[in-house]
C-alpha cells in the first residue's frame, strides 16, 4: 500500500507527458533503424516501446489526481522565444482518458498488424502517429498544439496510401485535403488570436492558459470578431469530428485504411476535433459559442439520424461502421453544446466508450476480412454457425455499440441525451430516434453476414486465434466494466467539467438550469386529482 | 438476523442466476450435457429460495414498512453546481417487487427443469441455458429496481435475451429475422420510455421511485398526462399492444420453453409491471387512461378474433397471449391495478402450461406444429392432454379455475368504473371471452380429441409419445397452480379474501378502489361470465368435436368465407405496417445515401478537389506532387483566407 503511494507519487515529478510523446518518436527512429533482413527486431522494438507508453500511461492514470483543479503532470519548456511558443504539456479530466484510450488502442493496433507487409514501415508510421495524438490531447500552447494536430495527418496520410485497400490514394488524398482545409481555419484564428492578445498591450504568447484567460472576458474583443473566431476554429473541429456535413472524407478514409489505421482513426483521431471544441472553441469564446449553440446542436442531431440512415445502406461493413461513428459522434458534439453537466460528461464518456466498441468492430471486421478477402455484407452469410466465437464477439460488439445498458456506450449517450433533454428537449428527442436505428442498421448487417445457414466460401473458416482475442477482448471487456461501474471515468472528469462550467457561467453568466428538488406530495388524500390541480 | 438484514440480500436473487449465465456462456461447452442444465435450473431455485425468503423478511414488517432500498454502490452520478443526476445501482423490496420474483423465479424453475428434457441433444444446450439464465436475472433486475433507469436496464436485458433466444436456431432464416424483429419494434416502445425518463428527471430531478413518484402529483395535468401516454408507448412494446404487437407471434419461432417463460408468463407483462410501478401518473393521468383501456381492450379483442384461424398450436397460444395482455391493459385503464396484476400471475400460470403442453406434443410429434395434422393424442399423450385440460378450463373461464376468478375481476372492475365507457369496455371484454373460449376449445379438440389426422405408417410416420419426466413434472405442477391460483385473491370481503390485492395496497396506494355498486349485480355478472365461457366451450365442441374433414377444411373457414382469410392474415396489420414503413424508408435512405451524400456532399467536395487540381496542375503536373499541389491551393486559400479576416475582425 505505502510502495505503492510513493510510486504514484512519483510520477508527478517524472516528466511522463514528456516521455508519452518522446519515447514512441524515438521508437519509430529506432524501428526504422532495425536492419531489413532482421524483420523480427522492427517487432520487438515496436512492441516494446508500445508497451512501455501504455505502461507508462497507466501509471499517470494510477497518479491523477481526481481532486485537482487545472492541469497535472504539467511541463513546461521555452521552444521557441522569440516567438512566445513554449513546449507546454499537462492533462486534465478532458484529455486524461484520450491520452490513456491512445496508449491502450496502438499496441492493440499493431498487435492487429503483425501480419501487414512491410511491418517495420508499418510499425514507424504508427508509433510516428501515436506520438502526434499524445501530443495533441497535451499541449497546452496553441502553436504547440496546431504543430501536432498537423503532424496527425503525414503518418495517418502514408498508413492509408501504403496499406490501404482499392481506392486508397482517393481516400487518402481525401481525408488529407479536408482536414488540411480545415486546419487552414485554425491557422488563421489561433494567428488573429495571439495577434489580438499582444495588440491589447501583452506580451506575445500562446499559452492557452493565458489567452483563454484574457480572450473569454468580456468586452476583450467584439462580439462579431468573437463569434468569427469561434467560427474559424470550430469550422476546423467540424471536419476533424466529422460533423455533418463535412463528414464524407471519413466513409472513404475508414473502408480504404488498414486495419489499425481505422482503429486509431475511430478511436482517437475523431476525438481530436471534439477535444478541439472542449479545450479551445468553448472557453476561449463561451458568449459566441453559447449563441451559436443551436447550430451546432442542430448539425450534431441532423448527422446522429442521417449517420443512422445512411449507414442502413451501406453493403460494405466498413462503411457501414464508420457511418455509425457520424452519428456517435453526433452524441458527443450534442452533449458538448446542449452545456449542461450531465451533457458534457456524457459527451466525454462516450468519446471514450466509442474507442473502445468501435475499436473493437473495426478490428473484427479487420478479421473476417483476414479470412474472407471482402467486406461486403452480401458476401457473408451464416458466419455464426462456421466461426462461432469469433461471430459472439461480433455479436457483443455490435449490442456495444448500439448502447445496450450494461455497456459504456449507454452511459455516455443516456447521460448525453438526459442533459441535452434539460435545455433543448425537441433536439433530445429527435437524437433518441438515433437509438432506434442503430439497432436497425446493425442487427440488419449482423442478420445478414453472421444468422442462416454458411455457404460457399463461408463455410470451414478459421475461427478466432489467441493473438486476435487479445486485441478484441480488453476493448470489450473494458466497455462491459465501464457500462456497470463508469463511476471511476466520470470521478475523475467531474472536477474539471465542474471547472469549465464555472468559466461559462463568470465570463458570459450562462447558469445551467437548476434540476428541480420537488416535495413529496401528499397522495393518501381521498381526490388525488383535485390535489394535482391545486398546483 | 431481522428482516431488514434478510432484505439487504436482495441482491443475491438476481446475482444467481446472472452467476449461471456467466459460468455457462464461458464454460458451457466443458460443463457440457446434462449438467449445465442442473447448475442453471439449480441457481434459478436458489433463486426462488431467496424470493420466497424475502417474501417472509417483507411481510414480517408492519404493512407501512413494507418499502425497502438496498443500494448496492453508485451507478451514474454526475453532479454539477446546479444539477444532480445520481443512478444507484439499487434494489426495492416492496409488495409489488416481492410478488413479481416469487412468481418469475418460481416459473422460471420449472422452465429451466422442463428445458432440460426438451432441449435434449441440442448442439448448443448449454448455450441454450446460458441465455436462459441471463434472461431471469435481467428480469429480476426490471423487477426490483428501485429506479426507472435500473428497470430500463433489466428492460434491455429482457430485450436482448430475446433477441437471442427468438433467434436460437439462427440457421433458421425466419428465426434471425423474427429475433431483429422483436428487437427493433421494441426499441420502438424504447423510445417512448426513454423520453419519459427525460421528462421525468427535467420536472422532478430524480429517476428514483422512492423520491420521484411521491413528488410527481405536484407537476401539471398536461406533464402528467404526457409522461403516462410516453411510459405506456414503452409498455406497448414490451407487451405487444396494438400496433406494436407485431412482433410476438413471430416471436414463436424460439424454442418452446422460450414461449413459454419469455413470450407469455413474464417478460410481455413487464409492460403491466411498469405502467403498476408508475401509477401515480396514470392514477392522474387523465386522458391517458381512457388510450391504455381503449388499445387494451382493442388488442384483447383483435388478437381473440385472430386466434380463431390460426392453424400452429403455438401461434394460437401467442395471439392468445396478446388478448390476455390487452385484458390487463384494460383492468389498468380503469384503475384497477390489483386485478391487472391478478391476471398477469394467473395467467402466468396458466398460459405456461398451455405453451410447455404445445411443446410437449410438439415434442412427441417430431416437430409437428400444425394442428390439422394431429388430433386424437389423449391417448398417446394422457398427462400432457389432461394438465393441457386444466389449463384450458383455466383460460376459457370456467370456475373453480384460476383464470375465471382473475378475469372475471377485471370484467367487473370494468363496469363498476366510473370512466367513460366503462360499460363498452366490459362489453369487449366478454365478448373477447367467449372467443377466447372458441378458439381454445378448438384447439383442444383439434389436438387431443377427434380423429388422428398424422401420418402414422410409412417413410415419414409419426409416432406421438409422452415426454419424458423432467417435462411432464412442470406441467404437472403448473396444473396444480392453475387451480388453485385464483384463491391468491378472491372476491369476498367479509371475510376478506383478497389476499393478493391486500398484500399489494402498499405498493399502490393512491390507487382508486372500485367498488361492485351492490353484490346482487355484481353476482350476476360473474354468473353471465360463466354462462360465456361455458357457451364459448360449448360451441367449439359442437363445431370440432368430429375433427376435420380429411381434406383438413375448417369449417369455420367456409362459414367466414372472405372474412376469414382477413383474420388468418391478422388483418394484415403487420404486412402493412412493413409496406407502410418499410419502403418510403428504404426510399428515404436511398436518397440520402445516393443522392445527398454521394452525389451532393460529395460532389461538391470532389468538384473543389478537382478545381485545386486544375490549379496545383499549372504548377507541376507529377503523380507526387498532387498532394503538394493540393497543398498549396490549400495555404493560397489560407492566406485569402486571413486577408478576409483582416477585414472583418475589429483589430
Amino acid at each position: 500500500m505505502l510502495a505503492s503511494t510513493v510510486v504514484v507519487e512519483r510520477a508527478r515529478d517524472f516528466p511522463l507527458l514528456t516521455f508519452l510523446i518522446v519515447l514512441p518518436f524515438v521508437g519509430a527512429i529506432a524501428t526504422m533503424l532495425t536492419p531489413k533482413h532482421r524483420p523480427e527486431w522492427a517487432k520487438a522494438v515496436a512492441f516494446l516501446v508500445s508497451a512501455t507508453t501504455l505502461g507508462m500511461s497507466l501509471w499517470m492514470l494510477a497518479a491523477f489526481d481526481k481532486a485537482t483543479h487545472g492541469y497535472q503532470f504539467d511541463v513546461s519548456h521555452n521552444w521557441i522565444g522569440n516567438l512566445g511558443v513554449r513546449f507546454s504539456l499537462g492533462i486534465d479530466g478532458i484529455s486524461l482518458f484520450m491520452v490513456v484510450l491512445t496508449a491502450v488502442l496502438f499496441p492493440i493496433g499493431l498487435l492487429a498488424s503483425v501480419n501487414e507487409p512491410k511491418f517495420k514501415e508499418f510499425a514507424t508510421w504508427m508509433l510516428m502517429l501515436q506520438a502526434s495524438v499524445v501530443g495533441v490531447f497535451a499541449a497546452l500552447d496553441l502553436v504547440v498544439f496546431f504543430i501536432f494536430f498537423e503532424l496527425v495527418l503525414v503518418p495517418m496520410y502514408f498508413l492509408i496510401a501504403g496499406w490501404g485497400h482499392g481506392n486508397r490514394a482517393y481516400a487518402a488524398t481525401k481525408f488529407f485535403l479536408y482536414t488540411m482545409a480545415g486546419s487552414a481555419f485554425l491557422f488563421v484564428g489561433i494567428l488573429t488570436v495571439a495577434y489580438l492578445y499582444t495588440k491589447s498591450g501583452h506580451a506575445l504568447t500562446f499559452d492557452v492558459g493565458n489567452i483563454t484567460e484574457w480572450i473569454s472576458t468580456d468586452g476583450a474583443i467584439s462580439t462579431r470578431t468573437a463569434r468569427l473566431l469561434f467560427l474559424a476554429f470550430a469550422v476546423s473541429f467540424a471536419v476533424k469530428v466529422p460533423l455533418f456535413p463535412l463528414h464524407t472524407w471519413l466513409p472513404d478514409a475508414h473502408t480504404e485504411a488498414p486495419t489499425a489505421g481505422s482503429v486509431v482513426l475511430a478511436g482517437v483521431l475523431l476525438k481530436m476535433g471534439t477535444y478541439g471544441f472542449l479545450r479551445f472553441a468553448i472557453p476561449m469564446f463561451p458568449a459566441a459559442a453559447h449563441y451559436f449553440a443551436p447550430v451546432l446542436l442542430t448539425l450534431s442531431v441532423v448527422g446522429i439520424v442521417y449517420g443512422a440512415i445512411v449507414a442502413t445502406m451501406q453493403p460494405d461493413l466498413k462503411r457501414l461502421i464508420a457511418y455509425s461513428s457520424v452519428a456517435h459522434l453526433g452524441f458527443v458534439v450534442m452533449g458538448t453544446f446542449a452545456l449542461t453537466t450531465p451533457a458534457i460528461l456524457g459527451g466525454l464518456f462516450t468519446m471514450l466508450s466509442h474507442g473502445l466498441t468501435t475499436g473493437a468492430l473495426f478490428l473484427l471486421v479487420g478479421m473476417l476480412y483476414d479470412r474472407r478477402h471482402t467486406r461486403l455484407i452480401a458476401d457473408f452469410g451464416g458466419l455464426w454457425k462456421s466461426i462461432p466465437v469469433l461471430s459472439a464477439l461480433f455479436l457483443v460488439a455490435t449490442f456495444a455499440s448500439i448502447g445496450l445498458p450494461g455497456f459504456s456506450g449507454f452511459v455516455g449517450e443516456f447521460m448525453s441525451l438526459l442533459g441535452t433533454y434539460v435545455t433543448r428537449p425537441w433536439w433530445a428527442v429527435v437524437a433518441t430516434s438515433g437509438v432506434i436505428l442503430a439497432a436497425v442498421y446493425l442487427l440488419w448487417a449482423f442478420q445478414r453476414s453472421f444468422t442462416g445457414e454458411p455457404t460457399g466460401e463461408n463455410v470451414g473458416l478459421r475461427d478466432i486465434s489467441l493473438r486476435e482475442l487479445v486485441c478484441v477482448g480488453p476493448l470489450l471487456g473494458l466497455s462491459l466494466f465501464l457500462g456497470f461501474y463508469p463511476q471511476p471515468v466520470l470521478d475523475r472528469m467531474k472536477v474539471t467539467v465542474e471547472d469549465f462550467m464555472g468559466h461559462l457561467e463568470n465570463s458570459t453568466g450562462y447558469i445551467e438550469p437548476e434540476s428541480p428538488n420537488p416535495e413529496p406530495v401528499d397522495v393518501h388524500n381521498d381526490s388525488p386529482n383535485e390535489e394535482a390541480a391545486s398546483h | 438476523m431481522d428482516a431488514l438484514d434478510v432484505l439487504d440480500l436482495i441482491w443475491l436473487v438476481p446475482t444467481l442466476p446472472a452467476i449461471g449465465a456467466v459460468v455457462l456462456l464461458l464454460f458451457g461447452k466443458r460443463i457440457g450435457e446434462p449438467k449445465s442444465g442442473y447448475l442453471a435450473t439449480s441457481l434459478m431455485a436458489l433463486s426462488f429460495l431467496g424470493s420466497v425468503a424475502a417474501f417472509f423478511a417483507l411481510g414480517s414488517l408492519g404493512s407501512e414498512e413494507r418499502h425497502h432500498v438496498y443500494n448496492w454502490f453508485t451507478w451514474i452520478s454526475s453532479i454539477g453546481k446546479n444539477s444532480d443526476f445520481t443512478v444507484s445501482f439499487g434494489f426495492l423490496a416492496d409488495p409489488l417487487s416481492i410478488t413479481m420474483i416469487l412468481f418469475v423465479t418460481g416459473i422460471s424453475t420449472l422452465i429451466h427443469l422442463y428445458a432440460i428434457g426438451y432441449m435434449a441433444r441440442d448442439p448448443r444446450f448449454s448455450r441454450f441455458f446460458a441465455y436462459l439464465n441471463l434472461f431471469a436475472a435481467s428480469m429480476l433486475v426490471l423487477v426490483l429496481g428501485s429506479s426507472f433507469l435500473m428497470t430500463f436496464m433489466g428492460w434491455e436485458g429482457v430485450g436482448l435475451c430475446s433477441y437471442l433466444l427468438i433467434s436460437f436456431w439462427f440457421e433458421r432464416n425466419s428465426a434471425a429475422v423474427a429475433g431483429k424483429k422483436a428487437f427493433v419494434t421494441n426499441r420502438v416502445g424504447d423510445f417512448g420510455f426513454m423520453i419519459a425518463m427525460f421528462l421525468i428527471f427535467s420536472k422532478l430531478g430524480s429517476l428514483d421511485y422512492a423520491t420521484a413518484l411521491p413528488a410527481a402529483p405536484g407537476l401539471s395535468q398536461g406533464t402528467i398526462t404526457a409522461i403516462a401516454l410516453l411510459l405506456f408507448v414503452g409498455a406497448m412494446g414490451k407487451s405487444a399492444q396494438f400496433p406494436l404487437h407485431i412482433w410476438l407471434p413471430d416471436a414463436m419461432e424460439g424454442p418452446t420453453p422460450v414461449s413459454a417463460l419469455i413470450h407469455a408468463a413474464t417478460m410481455v407483462t413487464a409492460g403491466v409491471f411498469l405502467v403498476s410501478r408508475a401509477h401515480v401518473f396514470f392514477d392522474l393521468g387523465g386522458s391517458a387512461n381512457d388510450v391504455v383501456a381503449w388499445i387494451g381492450a382493442i388488442t384483447a379483442l383483435g388478437a381473440a378474433t385472430i386466434a380463431i384461424r390460426q392453424n400452429d398450436i403455438k401461434r394460437v397460444l401467442a395471439y392468445s397471449t396478446l388478448s390476455q395482455l390487452g385484458y390487463m391493459f384494460l383492468a389498468v385503464g380503469v384503475g384497477s391495478y390489483s386485478a391487472a396484476l391478478f391476471h398477469m400471475v394467473t395467467h402466468a400460470f396458466f398460459k405456461a402450461l398451455l405453451f410447455l403442453g404445445a411443446g410437449s406434443v410438439i415434442h412427441g410429434m417430431h416437430h409437428e406444429q400444425d394442428m390439422r395434422r394431429m388430433g386424437g393424442l389423449k391417448r398417446a399423450m394422457p398427462i400432457t392432454a389432461g394438465t393441457f385440460i386444466i389449463g384450458w378450463l383455466a383460460i376459457a373461464g370456467v370456475p373453480p379455475f384460476a383464470g375465471f376468478w382473475s378475469k372475471d375481476e377485471i370484467l367487473a372492475k370494468a363496469w363498476f368504473s366510473d370512466v367513460a365507457g366503462g360499460k363498452a369496455l366490459w362489453a369487449i371484454g366478454l365478448v373477447a371471452a367467449l372467443l377466447t373460449a372458441f378458439y381454445m376449445s378448438r384447439q383442444v379438440w383439434l389436438v387431443f380429441f377427434g380423429n388422428a389426422r398424422y401420418d402414422s405408417e410409412g417413410d415419414h410416420a409419426v409416432n406421438p409419445h409422452e415426454s419424458p419426466m423432467t417435462m411432464v413434472l412442470p406441467l404437472v405442477v403448473l396444473s396444480g397452480l392453475s387451480i388453485v391460483g385464483g384463491f391468491l385473491s378472491l372476491p369476498f370481503t367479509s371475510p376478506n379474501l383478497e389476499f393478493l390485492v391486500r398484500w399489494l395496497e402498499p405498493s399502490l396506494e393512491g390507487a382508486s378502489h372500485i367498488e361492485a355498486s351492490s353484490f346482487g349485480l355484481g353476482f350476476a355478472l360473474s354468473v353471465g361470465a360463466i354462462v360465456i365461457g361455458i357457451t364459448g366451450i360449448a360451441i367449439g365442441r359442437r363445431v370440432y368435436s368430429g375433427g376435420l374433414a380429411e381434406d383438413g377444411t375448417d369449417p369455420v373457414e367456409t362459414r367466414l368465407a372472405g372474412f376469414g382469410k382477413v383474420l388468418e392474415n391478422a388483418y394484415y396489420i403487420d404486412a402493412g405496417i412493413a409496406k407502410a414503413v418499410s419502403g418510403p424508408l428504404t426510399g428515404a435512405a436511398n436518397f440520402l445515401t445516393d443522392t445527398v451524400d454521394r452525389r451532393l456532399i460529395d460532389g461538391a467536395v470532389n468538384g473543389t478537389g478537382r478545381a485545386f487540381k486544375e490549379l496545383g496542375g499549372g504548377l507541376r503536373r507529377v503523380q507526387t506532387g498532387r498532394v503538394r499541389s493540393y497543398a498549396l491551393g490549400i495555404m493560397l486559400g489560407a492566406v485569402a483566407l486571413l486577408g478576409w479576416f483582416a477585414t472583418r475582425v475589429d483589430f
